[in-house]
């Protein structure tokens, strides 16, 4: 790798490393495990004055029991949330789609924290975490601070957080009795991004699907809510016909982006395609 | 007990783990970017980010300004001493090959060719200063679309204009075999361009020490590229030595002499201090040579039962901006491969070279071969779907059968062994054909989404490359041979010396096994050298499966002299005539019944202090032998293909994957499995995922590995593999097996898909088959009534 130059520091507290943020200003970022930054200074698409390494804050790893929820450390490596008993417990998504991410070599490095904190639409956990109702933990100059998932993206590559802030965790309301996950991965090799990703967690009651929330990759310049499909698949028969016409509507209120990888259409398409599909596992069809 | 009792357990066959791979896996070699020399400078490029235009200008004194700069060049500054990059196949008389500066002086005419390269002290520096180059521009036209490069008006990538060349072959009366044909089939291919993707970058470094340079570079062909680039240089070839290290793959894509290799030399000549550049893979994807980019139209006559009576190929081959080593001969490399297994009336083939301004194209793993094994293949199912047959069996009505060998094709080349039953019954075994078959249609009938499709390649190869007449009258720059040396230590060890130089291959094992053989002596005593022209001083090197057909017989040879010498000695030491001498296992024994024996490396240390020989008697236990084949080699196999086809989404999914290859005797059964299993994962990529994509300025889109999809392991199906052995016409009996799987499993794939999908109306689909170009196709079949 030949990147620009730039200067580093590993601070040893959460708070030296706000600092060191601070005092970088708009130059310096942050880097955990590196499995997005790396490749654009690689590239040079980035020059970072300064990097604010935080791979040594040790207490950001980990996922602890918290009542209601679960709080997942910003350091929790992908290959981490695949194989902790807490997250298969109350969070299976979370870790069925950690093990869709790249591969070993990557998820070994790549934290929860970077994967939300860089804010690719194509990435799989932000999607995950909006279909979970996630919470952001920052901790910035001024203190902690909390921030839905629903108001975390901001656009593509950007989030609410500000430039001095640190993401140090997520909080993960657990999913209750009668709820089931999936997430449906539609990517042309196992290394490669989305080209479309579903999430969906579902509670079914009496035969009906009670409620529903869906987060999809790369269907816009942020990860997004199918609230049309949502607000339809409420109260919708669990049956395979009646989550298919809700997942109809999964592409509305998207603006997907044309690539190599697919036309804007053809993505439209494979969100209802993959939302019917994670539905219908979600609710146990 | 006697020597022949002895007989130790034969080499050839043994699956004998790679003697190479411990230092290869864990480390302890050399790959040229690992290595260092006092005073190393490194080189980085400025590279045109225009497809076509004109420089204005090119400023490097902001360059220069960089701490740790030494120097900084543009083509002009070499433009005395740079000459062109050769390429050794005119393949006709009047062939345009366009002057080929290695650094472009006046005009580019691809995004990513060298205008500029800075030296510095380290990669960073070098890196900053490449940035801070600046270098204008006028633009041009570009031209992207072979297709329509040849209409008049067309902007030219050069002055000579687009086409290079237009190269034909013809053999029987085409017309007779077109008229009155009760079928007749054509239909239009497109070969997608490929990006070679070896694991090791390329990487070079040169050195020049009271007038003597040494290169090491990732090359296949350290000897090929000495006297080139002697030749470009004027280097004087006695003062250039080049060296292939341990290399990571090739593909064909380091069967080249490169600008980067050129300009190492120029610059270390000039500033007195070793140079080294190592490419980024953003930077291999543009310019390392492409492979295939070929329109291919195929037509096809044939009686109503099937057999083939005409075929006739017209090829466009986009050449790229430049011809490189050997551009322009790839495509004629398939011209005789068309015909593949089957028996034809009449044939012709006419290829049109065409220059576009994109990187230039070259050999990649197969190189020709695919191409018109896939267009065969293709087109044979489509005229088994015409007449209602099965795809196995208008194939069997028309292939050579068994006892018709040698047989002649109406390309003229003559195939010396085959059993296309043998393999095709096999491989059908394996798969389950005839259940899988009833399980296709059993989805129609149900109306299940995921559809089930069978594909089937019965491909042939010629490989061996080659015989030196036969490349003589196809105006290739060189010969076909290849040379080994047997050196008997005086302690009965044995050093190998070939002149083909592996990247990968595993030579040193295989070599060693075949030694073993042939001279009786312990795999473990014997070390093969290789890829250093001072060592092994000639050679031929390693592309076009060549390695075992030509270089393993050259070894052969070298032992048969070997042996001749030491029989001399024993003859002295046994008390016998030389012809009464017999040597078994290592061991030589007079015939006299006096039990009196000498091993090989009795005679060895014998021979070193050489106080008995015979008079006229050399002492020395070595041996040199040049081979040269009077043939290619001819292997072939059957490839059966099954793929589950997602209707909602256009995902393919290869469900089975069953290859039986005859490749004749196997030397190393393992080093066989790898090949195969390699080279079907290469085809199934380019009938899958891979694609280089330029956009409509001449942008290359595909820079990343993001972008350009190469499979891993866990994209692909775990292969069903298998052999049938027809001993090819050698001593060894063996063929080559570096490309059979990329040749064979790429129509075999796409033939699955169609076969999927026919149902449907649909009887293509462009490669790479992605699932949106597989769901559109279905879509627009619907759309357009088609029956499911």
């Amino acid at each position: 790798m030949i990147p620009a130059k730039f200067d580093y520091v590993r601070p040893a507290s959460v708070d030296d490393a706000v600092r060191a943020l601070a005092e970088g200003g708009e130059d310096a970022k942050v880097i955990a495990g590196g499995q997005s930054l790396l490749p654009l200074l690689r590239l040079r698409l980035a020059y970072p004055e300064l990097l604010v390494d935080v791979g040594g804050l040790g207490d950001l790893r980990g996922v602890r029991d918290d009542g209601d929820s679960l709080l997942i450390g910003a350091l929790t490596t992908h290959d981490d949330l695949m194989r902790d008993p807490l997250v298969a417990a109350h969070c299976g998504l979370i870790a069925q789609a950690a093990g869709m991410v790249a591969d070993p070599a990557v998820r070994h490095r790549a934290s929860i924290g970077g994967a939300l904190a860089h804010a690719d639409p194509a990435a799989d956990m932000p999607a995950v975490m909006l279909a979970l109702g996630a919470t952001i933990i920052a901790r910035g100059p001024g203190g902690d601070r909390t921030i839905g998932a629903d108001e975390f993206f901001d656009d593509y590559l950007t989030t609410t957080l500000s430039g001095d802030e640190i993401l140090t965790g997520v909080r993960v309301p657990k999913l209750g009795p009668g709820w089931g996950y999936r997430y449906e991965k539609f990517h042309r090799t196992a290394q490669a991004w989305a080209i479309v990703g579903v999430a969906a967690v579902a509670r079914r009651s009496n035969g009906q699907v009670a409620e529903a929330r869906i987060g999809m990759a790369n269907m816009g310049s942020t990860p997004l809510r199918a609230q049309v499909a949502e607000a339809a698949a409420a109260g919708a028969d669990a049956s395979r016909d009646a989550l298919r016409s809700a997942a109809q509507r999964a592409d509305e209120g998207t603006n997907p982006p044309a690539d190599l990888h697919g036309a804007a259409d053809y993505r439209r398409h494979l969100a209802r395609v993959l939302t019917a599909r994670a539905l219908a596992v979600a609710s146990g069809v | 007990m006697t020597a022949e009792t002895q007989a130790p357990q034969a080499e050839l066959g043994r699956a004998r783990l790679r003697k190479e791979d411990a230092r290869l896996v864990t480390g302890e070699t050399n790959w040229t970017d690992n290595l260092v020399l006092p005073g190393m400078l490194h080189m980085a490029f400025v590279r045109s980010p225009m497809a076509h235009a004109r420089i204005t200008s090119v400023d490097l004194s902001a360059a220069r300004q960089i701490p740790g700069v030494i120097a900084a060049f543009s083509g002009a500054d070499f433009a005395d001493e740079q000459g062109s990059l050769p390429c050794a196949w005119p393949v006709t008389e009047d062939i345009v090959i366009p002057n080929h500066p290695p650094m472009a002086t006046d005009e580019v005419r691809y995004v990513g060719e060298a205008v500029a390269v800075v030296v510095a002290r380290n990669r960073y520096e070098a890196a900053d200063a490449a940035a801070a180059v600046d270098v204008s521009y006028d633009p041009l036209p570009p031209v992207l679309d072979m297709r329509t490069a040849l209409d008049e008006g067309s902007p030219k990538v050069h002055a000579e204009g687009n086409k290079s060349f237009e190269w034909v072959f013809a053999q029987g009366d085409l017309d007779e075999a077109f008229r009155d044909a009760p079928v007749v089939i054509e239909r239009n291919y497109r070969q997608q361009r490929l990006i070679p993707s070896a694991m090791e970058p390329r990487a070079v470094l040169a050195m020049c020490e009271a007038g003597e340079f040494t290169l090491w570079s990732a090359t296949q062909i350290p000897h090929v590229l000495r006297f080139l680039l002697a030749v470009v240089t004027g280097i004087p070839e006695q003062n250039l030595r080049v060296i292939a290290p341990d290399v990571g793959g090739g593909f064909g894509s380091k069967l080249q002499v490169t600008a980067e290799e050129v300009l190492a030399l120029l610059i270390t000549r000039k500033l007195g201090k070793p140079v080294k550049w190592t490419e980024s893979r953003s930077e291999g994807n543009m310019t390392v040579h492409h492979g295939r980019d070929q329109w291919q139209r195929i037509r096809i006559a044939a009686d109503r039962d099937g057999r083939l009576r005409g075929l006739s190929v017209d090829l466009l081959a986009d050449m790229g901006a430049y011809l490189m080593l050997v551009t322009p001969g790839v495509p004629l490399l398939g011209a005789f491969m068309y015909n593949s297994i089957y028996k034809w009336n009449a044939y012709s083939f006419r290829c049109t070279g065409v220059f576009t301004t994109k990187m230039p194209t070259d050999a990649y793993r197969g190189a020709g071969r695919p191409e018109a094994t896939y267009a065969i293949e293709r087109i044979m199912d489509e005229l088994a779907a015409e007449l209602g047959l099965d795809p196995l069996e208008v194939r069997e009505r028309n292939w050579i059968k068994h006892e018709e060998f040698p047989f002649t094709t109406i390309a003229t080349l003559t195939y010396d062994s085959g059993n296309y039953e043998a393999a095709t019954a096999k491989a059908k075994e394996l798969f389950g054909y005839d259940q899988l078959r009833q399980e296709q249609a059993e989805r129609i009938s149900r109306g299940d989404p995921v559809r089930l499709g069978l594909g089937v390649s019965t491909y042939t190869e010629m490989c061996g490359l080659a015989p030196s007449r036969v490349l003589g009258s196809l105006a290739y720059g060189a010969g076909g041979w290849e040379h080994a040396s047997i050196r008997v230590l005086p302690t009965g060890k044995v050093e190998v010396v070939t002149g083909s130089s592996a990247h990968g291959q595993g030579h040193e094992t295989a070599w060693s096994q075949i030694v073993a053989d042939q001279l009786g002596v312990p795999f473990e005593d014997i070390r093969v050298l290789h890829g250093d022209t001072q060592i092994a001083h000639k050679g031929m090197d390693t592309y076009g499966s060549r390695s075992l057909t030509v270089g393993g017989m050259a070894l052969v040879g070298a032992c048969d002299k070997v042996i001749v010498k030491a029989k001399h000695v024993a003859s002295a030491l046994l008390e016998a005539p030389p012809e009464e001498i017999e040597f078994n296992h290592g061991v030589f024994s007079a015939r006299n019944g006096s039990g009196a024996t000498k091993t090989i490396q009795e005679i060895a240390l014998a021979t070193f202090a050489a106080h008995n020989l015979p008079d006229g008697t050399e002492p020395s236990l070595d041996a040199d032998a040049t081979y040269d084949p009077d043939n290619f080699s001819f292997p072939h196999g059957t490839h059966l293909c099954a793929v589950e086809i997602d209707t909602e989404t256009g995902m393919v999914t290869i469900r089975s994957y069953v290859a039986v290859d005859d490749i004749g005797k196997v030397v190393n059964p393992l080093i066989v499995e790898g090949q195969v299993h390699g080279g079907i994962a290469q085809g199934v990529a380019q009938a899958l995922y891979e694609e280089a994509v330029y956009d409509d300025d001449g942008n290359l889109l595909t820079t990343t590995l993001a972008d350009y999809l190469v499979p891993s392991a866990a994209d692909l199906p775990s292969y069903v593999t298998s052999r049938t052995e027809s001993p090819a016409d050698n001593r060894l009996g063996v063929k080559g097996v570096g490309e059979a799987g990329t040749i064979a499993s790429t129509p075999a794939v796409v033939n699955a898909i169609v076969d999927a999908l026919r149902p449907f109306g649909i009887r293509d689909i462009t490669m790479p088959c992605t699932p949106e170009r597989v769901w559109r196709a279905i879509q627009n079949a619907q759309e357009s009534g088609g029956a499911a």
